[in-house]
């Protein structure tokens, strides 16, 4: 009765999900955002064995400094984070030296004065802006969103049945497939579109047709050493990546330590497999 | 099954301790000696699963809560701080998060197990009240738990179901207003969430011990659902079930670190890692996984039914869904247990699992969702949600009630043992 059952359910789930698949080829009635999907990209850090690539998360960092941080903040990350395992691995010489180029207000003193000192690596990168008011008034009225966790902070909506499958071959980088999409997303808005003054047409904005922040990428604004390619494509690649990294500091002990987890696991489940075996020998149950 | 104890003192300690305190004959009662039948298969194992669980989250959540700041300023960024740079934050955060839903899939299984084998009827009644009792508290610790990171879904998580109270006549706003400490959801509420958050997993744990208490009186089910004859039919709980439920709980672990370690953010919402913003409602609010069944069917009163507006419609089928499992050992009229024997139960169980399922898809979407677009069928993902609830109810109110009488249920075995035997032996059985 068993195996009838079984044979059941799997009729009615495999009709379910033939019948969504049909669904999802159909056309959209109510208009969902992003228009575009991203697309998938490959990283170093998926997958069962992955990790982050030093390189690129320095190259990343470089893009971030460079682009990004002139208006968004990274509150939660701190200079020293630059030197940790797993990180784009600086060395804590460089970290002092690169966080004493920017000042932060101290104090106060002993003589009840507020102070400025040089970073330390301990201090929170720096914010381009003292307050979200100050960010607004400069960006349009539009907030730039702290990035200390945006690569978590943004997924777009996988859909049935596909979450279903993500289950079962986990898919966690959402967020950076997103961000390299949407960084090299921007284009012209097609015929009779109208897009809303001081902003910029995007099909893979999760929030709308267009945002208000301009493209901020383009060929040759980051100057690489190692070599890299100086493309559009290139520096969003790296930035999405070091945005990860930054929302996700500790992957790298996360899936090494889980190998190891499992495999503890797998075999003692063996073991104790055998011993419920051995205890139920020559019992009928 | 609560028979005459077997343990016997052999130490001298062990003596001195018994004529004192006789705890260890209730343990060993309780966890040695204990008659077990013969015939149960893994979906017994889920107690011990969920022992297991309960004892994670609140190990997990007590280390957690030395990090944690209970301040709507800093409540986001200290739960940041435990992830970055607290020693092992990440690992301890990402169980605590992920052993929450660990715990529903646990609870879930064995709820379903006990539906199917007719785990809530005589004389298990009080058994199975205390085991919804514990749902509900579960629902509680798990609702405010995800209110402490204080992200945008917690915030607005937390702002839609305080609001259901004021749905009530006369006592909805006051209760509303206790409950949040306010006239908004704000740093009063964090605070009394998380004193709750830290005392309900204590009231679980108490009403686990008379779950299980309950359960020594009675006795376990059994997947034939008929009742332990002799000893024939049973094996004593050491070694025999002991070492069939820490092998399931080392799978079940297997399946609980395949999220922690692969993929911790799946069964969460990106929205959660954006800091709560009075100002700002997200685009689409929805609770976590393990509430989405009953949030459809919240949604899927839309429309007034007398004096009771939509809402309060919605917030009464709510938790009439929950309050009716309460009155299962009545509603269910069939004097036999097992699933197994009832052809027509069988396929309404069934029916019941995928439409349950089929709710908490319908709970994640937005209502006026077209799931379907096959002519005929392109209804609304309410009209739906709609059909589905009605099922819900009517398998309880209707199904389970007037099944008993018509139903005609496939001969019983005389006793485990014998149905073991003519198992074992299919030859010997005409």
């Amino acid at each position: 009765m068993t195996a009838k059952m079984i044979r059941w359910a799997a009729a009615a789930v495999a009709a379910g999900i033939a019948l969504t698949a049909t669904v999802a080829s159909a056309e959209e009635k109510a208009v969902e955002f992003p228009l575009l999907k991203p697309a998938r990209q490959e990283w170093s850090f998926a997958g069962f064995f992955g990790h982050y690539d030093q390189a690129q998360l320095q190259r990343g960092y470089q893009v971030y400094k460079d682009v990004c941080s002139s208006c968004h903040s990274m509150k939660l990350v701190k200079f020293r984070n630059l030197a940790d395992e797993g990180g784009p691995g600086f060395t804590e010489d460089a970290v002092k030296v690169l966080a004493a180029t920017y000042a932060i207000e101290d104090g106060p003193n002993d003589a009840g004065e507020m102070f400025e000192r040089p970073r330390l690596p301990s201090d929170a990168f720096p914010s381009p802006f003292p307050n979200d008011n100050a960010a607004r008034a400069a960006n349009g009225g539009a907030l730039p969103p702290d990035l200390s966790l945006i690569a978590k902070a943004r997924a777009v909506h996988r859909g049935f049945p596909w979450f279903v499958f993500d289950m079962f071959w986990p898919y966690q980088e959402q967020g950076p497939d997103y961000i390299t999409a949407l960084l090299t997303g921007y284009q012209d808005p097609p015929e009779g579109v109208e897009v809303p003054e001081g902003t910029y047409y995007n099909p893979h904005f999760i929030n709308g047709v267009s945002l208000r922040m301009p493209p901020p990428l383009d060929n040759d604004v980051v100057e690489y050493s190692d070599g890299t390619p100086q493309t559009k494509e290139q520096y969003a690649k790296d930035v999405s990546a070091f945005l990860m990294w930054a929302a996700e500091p500790h992957l790298d002990a996360r899936k090494e330590l889980g190998l190891k987890v499992m495999l503890y696991l797998f075999v003692f489940a063996g073991i104790l497999y055998f011993v419920k075996r051995q205890v139920w020998r020559g019992t009928a149950h | 099954m609560s028979g005459h104890s077997t343990y016997v003192p052999r130490t001298a300690l062990g003596k001195w301790f018994e004529a004192r305190l006789p705890v260890v004959r209730l343990l060993h009662d309780t966890a040695v000696s204990y008659p077990t039948p013969r015939n149960l298969n893994a979906l017994w194992t889920f107690g011990g699963i969920l022992a297991m669980m309960l004892v994670v989250q609140i190990v997990t959540g007590i280390v957690l809560a030395m990090h944690y700041a209970a301040d709507s300023r800093i409540a986001f960024q200290s739960v940041e701080s435990i992830m970055r740079d607290v020693n092992w934050g990440w690992l301890i955060r990402y169980l605590h998060a992920n052993g929450a839903s660990m715990f529903f899939i646990a609870v879930y299984i064995h709820i379903f197990r006990g539906l199917y084998y007719g785990s809530y009827k005589p004389p298990r009644e009080i058994l199975w009240i205390l085991g919804v009792i514990i749902y509900l508290l579960m629902m509680a610790a798990a609702f405010m738990g995800y209110v402490l990171p204080w992200g945008q879904m917690s915030f607005w998580g937390a702002t839609v179901i305080t609001n259901f109270f004021t749905a009530l006549p006369i006592v909805g706003q006051p209760i509303q207003t206790l409950l949040i400490g306010g006239f908004s959801v704000d740093n009063a509420t964090l605070n009394r969430f998380f004193s709750l958050h830290y005392l309900l997993p204590f009231l679980i744990a108490g009403v686990v011990v008379l779950h299980v208490w309950a359960l020594h009186v009675v006795g376990q089910n059994n997947p034939l659902g008929i009742d332990v004859k002799s000893e024939k039919d049973t094996v004593p709980f050491t070694p025999y079930a002991t070492s069939k439920d820490v092998m399931w709980i080392v799978l079940f672990m297997i399946f609980y670190g395949w999220f922690v370690f692969y993929q911790p953010n799946f069964l969460g919402h990106p929205d959660n890692y954006i800091e709560a913003n009075p100002l700002s409602t997200p685009a689409h609010i929805v609770p976590e996984w393990y509430f989405l069944p009953f949030y459809a069917i919240l949604r899927a009163i839309d429309f007034n039914i007398g004096p009771i507006d939509s809402k309060l419609g919605g917030v009464l089928a709510m938790f009439g869904a929950i309050a009716v499992l309460a009155f299962l050992p009545w509603l269910d009229t069939s004097k036999v247990r097992s699933g197994r024997f009832r052809p027509i139960f069988k396929v309404a169980f069934w029916l019941f699992g995928v439409n349950a399922l089929f709710l908490g898809y319908l709970g994640s979407v937005k209502t006026d969702d077209i799931l379907f677009h096959v002519p005929g069928l392109d209804y609304q993902a309410v009209v739906w949600a709609k059909l589905s609830t009605f099922y819900y109810f009517a398998y309880f109110l209707v199904i389970l009630p007037v099944l008993g009488y018509i139903e005609k249920p496939k001969p019983l075995p005389v006793s485990i043992n014998d149905a073991i035997l003519a198992k074992s032996a299919p030859s010997s059985a005409h």
